[in-house]
């Protein structure tokens, strides 16, 4: 079972976007579960043959001490497999540590180098979240780079995974 | 020596082939690793080895760890650590401190005749080297198989690599096409058979998915290898599965044996989408 922030408490965060960006809001779900965890997460942008093009972010525990938090990276499953195994973690600009329940947004302008790396097509936006000793969920959102008009576009989670949405400014 | 090419035994390897050769014939060796695919600095596997009937269960012998070979990503040899055999079951870990691909494998080769000797049947296990010094000169009906067993296992950490995996020339062994720690549901996976280092064409290879126990028929299916030794396998689901291939004919390297028998056996992944 979860329960999903009030609106009031995530509004905060969808603030005007400025042009040329996008913004990528993940919620992570409030769980009621004898032994919670927060979830490792990746965010990463693939091609519709799920190439991964390029990694925006891996929220991880990054302050155990050895970086131990990085044996659990491969929980990952599809992350790990397209792209966070020939990485080196932790990564500037794109690690950091595991989020509280709650909405997430990150804004990547159109000059960050994930996306001024992208040669004009389709793409898809894809969120993983591996909980430890919980479960793992995967979700996709198709969209085209460079956008054409100011978009939003959203799928939903069913059990690791709140609302994933991406706006999209021209 | 010119009796024989490319062939080696150990008196190690001869200690498992005589466990291979008696009443664990007819059932499944396997190398069990705790994980295949590894994150962070300092990874570790534990590995059972058993022979069993049902996969992966430990119920009816350990798979002994004489001629257990480790091969790190550079090629290699790595030291398996806390070796133990139990009742049921070997155990070993594995440290994997160079990111990469390792091979675990356990191998063994060597001879077994039978004859008799004054209207007696004998039986002899032991190395080229040995049989013309220890079968007796009056020996008669003498049949000689010469035997090569592999059983592996793999396990990566971070991106894959091959610099464990080449082919060592001797006996039936695996190259991968598709790399054995990439294999996914709902994909295919490729991998080549060669015996004594050349492609081994028209060999069945049967695959059986673990977890047996919670199923009421075994489930396993068999493919075989084409012309290039090639042989394709589509994974219906996630797990862990048990691969198998043999090969019997009358083409021995040692020139004293009439017959041959190589076997590979390997322990694959699959993960979920």
């Amino acid at each position: 079972m979860r329960l999903l922030l009030p609106a009031a408490l995530t509004g905060a965060l969808t603030g005007p976007a400025l042009a040329g960006e996008l913004r990528v809001e993940v919620e992570i779900p409030r769980l009621n579960v004898a032994e919670y965890h927060r979830p490792y997460v990746a965010v990463w942008i693939e091609q519709p043959d799920q190439t991964a093009v390029a990694t925006l972010s891996v929220w991880y525990d990054v302050a155990l001490r050895n970086g131990e938090g990085t044996t659990w990276l491969k929980d990952m499953r599809q992350w790990w497999r397209r792209a966070g195994r020939a990485m080196e973690m932790p990564a500037d600009g794109i690690s950091g540590a595991t989020r509280p329940p709650g909405r997430h947004a990150t804004a990547y302008e159109a000059s960050h180098p994930a996306l001024s790396a992208l040669v004009p097509g389709e793409y898809r936006l894809v969120v993983e979240a591996a909980r430890e000793v919980g479960g793992r969920e995967l979700v996709r959102i198709p969209f085209q780079w460079p956008p054409e008009a100011g978009q939003t576009l959203e799928t939903t989670g069913s059990h690791e995974l709140g609302a994933v949405v991406i706006h999209l400014n021209p | 020596m010119t009796l024989f090419r490319s062939f080696t035994a150990t008196a190690a390897g001869l200690a498992l082939m005589a466990t291979l050769t008696t009443a664990a014939e007819a059932h499944r060796m396997w190398l069990y690793p705790s994980a295949t695919v590894l994150s962070g600095e300092d990874p570790w596997v534990t590995i059972d080895a058993a022979i069993s009937n049902d996969l992966f269960y430990f119920e009816h012998h350990p798979l002994r760890l004489e001629g257990l070979v480790v091969t790190g990503p550079g090629g290699a040899p790595v030291d398996a650590q806390n070796a133990a055999t139990g009742r049921y079951r070997s155990t070993f870990d594995i440290q994997l401190t160079e990111p990469g691909t390792y091979r675990v494998a356990i191998a063994s080769s060597g001879l077994f005749a039978s004859y008799t000797i004054n209207g007696e049947r004998q039986r002899w296990r032991g190395t080229p080297e040995r049989f013309a010094a220890e079968i007796p000169a009056g020996a008669d009906n003498l049949q000689v198989t010469e035997l090569a067993r592999r059983v592996e296992a793999f396990t990566t950490r971070g991106a894959p690599d091959t610099g464990a995996l080449s082919a060592q020339g001797s006996g039936l062994e695996l190259v991968p096409v598709t790399h054995p720690n990439d294999l996914f549901a709902g994909e295919s996976a490729q991998f080549q058979l060669v015996l004594e280092g050349q492609p081994a064409a028209g060999i069945e290879v049967e695959i059986v998915p673990g977890g047996s126990r919670y199923r009421d028929q075994v489930g396993d299916w068999t493919v075989s290898t084409d012309a290039q030794g090639i042989f394709t396998v589509i994974w219906p689901e996630a797990g862990m599965y048990w691969l198998e291939a043999s090969v019997n004919d009358d083409n021995p390297s040692f020139e004293g044996a009439t017959n041959r028998r190589a076997t590979y056996v390997a322990t694959l992944e699959v993960l979920p989408q």
